[in-house]
């Protein structure tokens, strides 16, 4: 009997198939819907723009792997995932060389040079997304309307919010994407479908999209008075992307379930203040990212105490 | 249980070997009998090369009281007794003894006198058992309780919650007349008022037998847990069978309950009625790598090589062979290993089997940390211990770890948790006794 090669490991001895890889790919599969309708909506080029953004993030991790001498880690696809959601959050008329930088920007600066995957603070595609938005003002923040849209108006369904008056579509067509934003979180239906599968698939939890979204609801509610008003701020702007999608990133989101129940609650309260009195009309991309800054606070506060410990001295 | 639910993971249960009774092997070259076989003193080897043994003759008595004596698992001759390498990387000494495969018991087995308290904790002592369950901790230091009044109930533990693993199945299936004898000697001599056979319901044949026990004992209730691992953790246990947190520091007793592993308590009722010390184990035997999983009762001390060889050898070429089950067993260097007393399962697995996914950065996915029964923090642990912080680790409370690897069994990054709690502990205990040394030196100066 051949004994020889025997492993010797420390338990446990088996694992469960979920990996990081895996986690990455659901992910991206549960955006799949989100992302075809903004190709359906707003045409070939934007999905141009998303295979393009995808790829660069995949390219950049790749050239800072090789640069760098480290092993390569585009396997687990986060960047993927990264490069996918920074065009989902981008208006499908920006140049593919501003969504390319702001690829470069989210991988190599707000990720790779703090560690790589896990090790970020922030979210890359979200900080990104806030770069181009500021460097770019006339693309990257620029309102951009489905084909075939009756434009009544030039402005965003929150930039009429924003002026006091109720959007100019209906409710039925912001919660269909049939207005104008970014290309990936206008479809607040499709956002939903992959945001309940990926909490029956057990990836995320209910915790921060609900507190987010809840907040974000009962504080227009109060200000608006109506219903319908807060469903219109609900539905409007990169709310459910923004809840489902980036809010819930392991890696810059408290893991405690308190955790994220404060940090929904808090991006819901950054969203409206941002929304309500701010500058810009959106404080979606904003509330995360502060959130973000906030986070390991957040996790030191909501640390469960061990089962059956007793105070020290 | 809290609003956000339950903690435990489901691993996949691969119980292949349920229902399958177990077979007898006693044709056996040798045995290896480590003195290191239980918690405690290592046993001192009474007999010397060249004699002549039976079965159930004694080979080495109980280094103290928390330790455990040794007797012959077969007949025939004392052939060595020399330092052996245990799975743990440590050395004991070990008696071989080679069988004259006859399986002659020894003339000296006569049922215990037992009539109280003390002559049942002797007897138990004497048996030579230990916690069947993996643990290995010699039974009768547990029921040598000051004041047995302070039990409140007898958790029997037939969870089983290890993947693979069927032998304490085999007992409540097939031995429960002994489980309902070691109730009445509890009864008789502990005065135990309440005893709850807990066991995970993905054993129904286990359930029945224990459902037909209880019907016939007031004392008994049976408790259906759900199969969430590690649902057999002594801990885990309690809190899910009474409810009762047991604190840092302090044993199951103090919070008024004891728990005992369902075969062990059958190994006492055998031993009070026949005298039969412990010298054969029934054993699970399964894995990618096995012919013919089966649960197979060997003399203990039976090296696993033969034990495979009974099982119709490999299929495939092992890569990778453990002790107990796969969350929570020891891998071995080699398969001459000795079944051991507290040994309920051997497991080969193959090479797609035995090799572990490389570890990449933890994402901070709090998988872990809300999969731990005892709310632990491993990403903290980890850190800490990266950067050798004992205090830290002292605050995180690493030594309340069981180990019980359900944390590294849901890592998606595959991180190596156990192991690192493991060295965690030794950098805490360092930490422990430099904070004593420190404090002495002040109290003296």
């Amino acid at each position: 009997m051949d004994n020889q090669n025997l492993i010797v490991s420390v338990s446990p001895h088996i694992r469960t198939a979920r990996s990081t890889r895996s986690l990455m790919l659901e992910v991206i599969f549960a955006l799949l819907p989100a992302a075809a309708v903004g190709v359906v909506f707003f045409g070939l080029y934007a999905l141009a723009l998303l295979l393009s953004t995808t790829a660069a993030a995949v390219l950049f991790e790749y050239l800072y792997n090789r640069l760098t001498k480290k092993p390569l880690t585009i396997g687990d696809c986060s960047a993927a995932l990264t490069g996918l959601l920074l065009a989902m959050n981008l208006p499908a008329t920006t140049p593919i060389w501003q969504a390319v930088l702001g690829a470069a920007i989210a991988i190599v600066i707000v990720k790779m040079l703090f560690g790589g995957l896990g090790y970020n603070f922030a979210n890359p595609a979200i900080t990104a997304r806030i770069i181009l938005m500021i460097a770019f003002t006339d693309s990257v923040g620029a309102a951009v309307f489905p084909r075939g849209v009756d434009l009544v108006s030039t402005a965003t369904p929150l930039a009429e919010l924003k002026t006091g008056s109720m959007p100019s579509v209906s409710l039925l067509d912001l919660f269909l994407g049939r207005c104008g934003g970014a290309l990936g979180e206008t479809c607040a239906l499709a956002l939903l479908i992959g945001g309940v599968y990926l909490i029956a698939r057990k990836i995320i939890t209910w915790h921060t999209p609900v507190a987010f979204i809840g907040t974000v609801f009962l504080g227009s509610y109060l200000r608006t008075g109506t219903i319908e008003g807060a469903l219109a701020y609900t539905l409007s702007g990169g709310l459910f992307l923004g809840a489902f999608f980036m809010a819930t990133d392991y890696v810059t989101t408290p893991s405690t379930k308190w955790g994220r129940t404060i940090f929904g609650f808090g991006c819901g309260l950054l969203t409206l203040l941002i929304r309500f009195y701010g500058a810009y009309p959106e404080g979606v991309s904003f509330s995360i990212l502060l959130m973000n800054i906030l986070t390991p606070y957040i996790e030191h506060w909501t640390l469960e105490r061990p089962r059956g410990g007793v105070a020290h001295e | 249980m809290s609003l956000f639910g339950i903690r435990g993971i489901h691993v996949p249960h691969r119980k292949n070997t349920a229902g399958m009774s177990p077979i007898r092997f006693c044709d056996v070259k040798e045995v290896i009998l480590p003195t290191v076989q239980h918690i405690g003193a290592p046993a001192k080897p009474v007999v010397k090369v060249g004699d002549v043994v039976a079965v159930g003759d004694l080979v080495a008595e109980a280094g103290g009281f928390v330790s455990s004596p040794i007797y012959a698992p077969v007949s025939g001759t004392v052939k060595k007794i020399e330092d052996f390498l245990l799975s743990n990387g440590s050395y004991a000494p070990a008696i071989v003894i080679e069988s004259d495969r006859e399986m002659r018991v020894s003339d000296r087995i006569t049922p215990p006198d037992v009539h109280d308290f003390d002559s049942f904790i002797t007897a138990v002592g004497k048996s030579g058992l230990v916690g069947l369950g993996g643990a290995g901790f010699p039974t009768h230091v547990k029921l040598a309780v000051k004041d047995p009044s302070k039990i409140d109930a007898v958790i029997l533990n037939g969870a089983e919650c290890e993947p693979y693993i069927t032998s304490d199945t085999v007992t409540m299936t097939e031995h429960a007349a002994d489980i309902a004898e070691g109730i009445t000697l509890l009864r008789r001599y502990l005065g135990v008022k309440k005893v709850i056979v807990a066991i995970e319901k993905n054993k129904p044949a286990a359930i029945r037998k224990m459902q037909e026990l209880a019907a016939s004992n007031p004392i008994v209730n049976v408790k259906i847990l759900p199969s969430v691992y590690p649902q057999g953790g002594e801990k885990v246990l309690i809190y899910n069978t009474v409810g009762r947190i047991v604190p840092e520091g302090k044993l199951p007793l103090d919070v008024g309950v004891i728990v005992l592993n369902v075969t062990s308590l059958a190994f006492i009722a055998r031993y009070i009625k026949t005298g039969m010390p412990l010298v054969e184990k029934c054993v699970t035997v399964d894995g990618s790598a096995v012919a013919a999983p089966k649960n197979v009762i060997v003399p203990i001390g039976t090296p696993m090589k033969d034990v495979f060889a009974f099982c119709g050898g490999f299929c495939a070429a092992p890569k990778k062979i453990l002790y107990g089950g796969p969350m929570m067993g020891i891998a071995v260097p080699n398969a001459e290993q000795p079944i051991l007393k507290n040994t309920n399962a051997i497991l080969a697995f193959d090479e797609k089997d035995a090799v572990l996914p490389r570890e990449t950065n933890c994402l901070h996915c709090g998988k872990c940390q809300s999969t731990c029964p005892l709310r632990l923090n491993p990403p903290a642990i980890a850190d800490a211990l990266a950067r050798g912080d004992g205090k830290l680790l002292y605050d995180l409370r690493v030594n309340l770890c069981m180990e019980c690897g359900a944390c590294a069994f849901v890592c998606p990054a595959r991180r190596q948790l156990v192991q690192r709690h493991k060295l965690a502990k030794g950098v805490l205990k360092k930490y422990q006794t430099e904070l004593a040394q420190k404090k002495e030196e002040q109290s003296r100066g």
